[in-house]
């Protein structure tokens, strides 16, 4: 079982673990050979526990030994963004300045209940810093880079999460994403990605960025892992102030039930202007794919994503203020430019992009009265080169580092889940959104699972994994 | 605004914050505030009505 370890799924290591074809810490064992042979290449992580894992290892072992159930995601290895918390480690976020806090006493309520449900912790992961990020670079610890092309961007910020999936180092890595950051890295690294509603999964001890926009989630290379995993997450805790009050309501044994009978439309207007023609394709694969005719406008999408810049980059100066006081020159320069400038706002113009905000839900949620979902793309391009500046849309030169979320952020500035699903054309992956109404993530996913039993989107496996 | 006047309005904010601005820095500070400002305009110029809430609701 181990030589097909690689680009195993989550599904079938646990299958493995658990009628003992093999052994949690001989999954953990290649796991960690696959990190020493190819993160020095792709940068994906920045702590390896190796230790942890193997004790952890050897406890699910133990427990199936015992005869105790293991639990649906026995004996798989996972990894973490460097901003969730993992006992023992300074939650670094991405940045210096964080390396001096001391470590974490408790792991991030998420890495507790992947742990719980049998999976295993092998490290932290690569992003940007403190996730102001859409590339995947990082000033302190070097790029993550793409396995498909490792002299391009992986995505961000949860880049090192793509670049650890893609490459197959684990099979689920777990992500944040505050206006694109699960779902840019997908799409460049041929993932499937999923941000749940807002409010639905804890963030409880994961270091923020910007609270009224902050969600987890996790990147896997299948969609069944990508509910495995989510399932696993769900469920209320009290110390996250914007997590939901409802129960989990697990999609696991509902993703195969098929699209009959649900309404989907390809988003319009923005989403079909600015972008590559490469990009506009991907989505017409997905929309033929479902047999998908119908269009629908997001009203105001642009000003949702201008509101969506103006309270991330206000909301992050504000959690960042001392910081900027204090050691401005420790930050990295083009996350400290941006925020020093949104220090500066002044605040009637973000109280008006809450109060559009709030105008911008309802108009969305009055779309979802007449279809259950809605494609659009990930990304406007496939994965620019690293240190790339630039790059043309819609005929314009533009900055690559904000404008790899045009897309992504009008989604997310109102919480709506979205299953990000990867479709390849044989050169480098693109990603398409597949956005529903809140709450209902069976929704995206059962489209996504579609997609993916019907051949249409498939992670690809890069030379090397 | 005009290059001046935002210059002008950095030095103003950044004595009433306290925060400390290299020279080197100004230039990235000012094309990040004056993108900033055209967000916000954007969001701006749309018209809502006087009762119109902010998404976030506090409840005690």
């Amino acid at each position: 079982m181990t030589a097909g370890l690689a680009w195993a799924s989550a599904a079938e290591i646990a299958a493995a673990v658990a009628s003992r074809a093999t052994t949690a810490l001989a999954v953990t064992e290649a796991a960690l050979a696959r990190i020493a042979g190819r993160n020095g290449v792709l940068n994906a992580f920045t702590d390896v526990t190796a230790a942890r894992a193997r004790a952890t290892a050897a406890s699910v072992d133990t427990a199936i030994a015992a005869g105790r159930p293991p639990g649906p995601l026995a004996g798989v290895p996972f990894a973490v963004k460097n901003l969730f918390d993992i006992k023992g480690l300074p939650t670094r976020a991405g940045s210096a300045i964080n390396r001096a806090r001391p470590p974490a006493t408790r792991d991030a309520v998420l890495v507790e209940r992947m742990e719980a449900a049998g999976a295993v912790l092998l490290g932290g992961l690569n992003m940007g810093e403190y996730a102001y990020d859409f590339t995947g670079e990082n000033v302190h610890d070097g790029a993550s880079r793409n396995p498909h092309d490792t002299a391009r961007m992986s995505g961000g910020s949860s880049g090192g999460s793509g670049s650890a999936v893609a490459g197959g180092l684990v099979p689920i890595a777990l992500g944040s994403d505050t206006n694109g950051s699960i779902r840019v890295p997908s799409a460049l690294c041929g993932l499937f990605g999923l941000k749940p509603t807002y409010g639905r999964l804890p963030r409880s001890r994961s270091f923020p960025f910007v609270g009224s926009l902050d969600h987890l989630g996790p990147l896997a290379r299948t969609v069944a892992d990508l509910a495995l995993s989510y399932d696993a997450m769900q469920g209320y805790d009290a110390a996250d102030a914007a997590c939901a009050d409802r129960p989990a309501e697990p999609v696991s044994g509902r993703i195969g039930d098929g699209i009959a009978g649900l309404r989907i439309a390809r988003a319009g207007g923005y989403f079909r202007t600015g972008l590559m023609e490469e990009a506009d394709a991907a989505v017409s694969h997905v929309a033929a794919a479902l047999g998908v005719t119908r269009e629908v406008e997001i009203p105001e999408a642009a000003r949702a994503r201008a509101a969506a810049f103006v309270i991330t980059t206000t909301e992050g100066a504000a959690l960042h203020l001392d910081r900027l006081r204090r050691q401005p020159g420790d930050f990295d320069p083009a996350v400290r430019d941006r925020l020093l400038a949104g220090a500066m706002l002044p605040a009637p113009l973000v109280q008006r992009a809450q109060q559009f905000r709030r105008w911008y839900r309802d108009a969305a949620l009055r779309l979802f009265d007449g279809v259950d979902a809605i494609l659009a793309p990930s990304t406007p391009c496939p994965a620019p080169l690293l240190g790339q500046q630039t790059f043309t849309l819609g005929g314009v030169e533009l900055p690559v580092r904000p404008n790899l979320g045009i897309f992504t952020q009008p989604i997310s500035f109102i919480g709506l889940p979205v299953a990000a699903v990867p479709v390849s054309n044989g050169k480098l992956p693109l990603g398409v959104q597949v956005i529903a109404a809140p709450w209902r993530e069976d929704v995206a996913l059962r489209i996504a699972a579609h997609l993916e039993a019907s051949g249409a989107c498939v992670a690809p496996r890069p030379e090397g994994a | 605004m005009t290059e001046v006047e935002l210059d002008a309005f950095i030095d103003a904010a950044v004595a009433v914050l306290g925060l400390p601005i290299a020279p080197e820095w100004r230039a990235a500070v000012r094309g990040n505030l004056a993108l900033s400002l055209r967000m916000a305009a954007l969001v701006g110029a749309f018209e809502l009505p006087d009762e119109a809430e902010p998404a976030p609701v506090f409840t005690p």
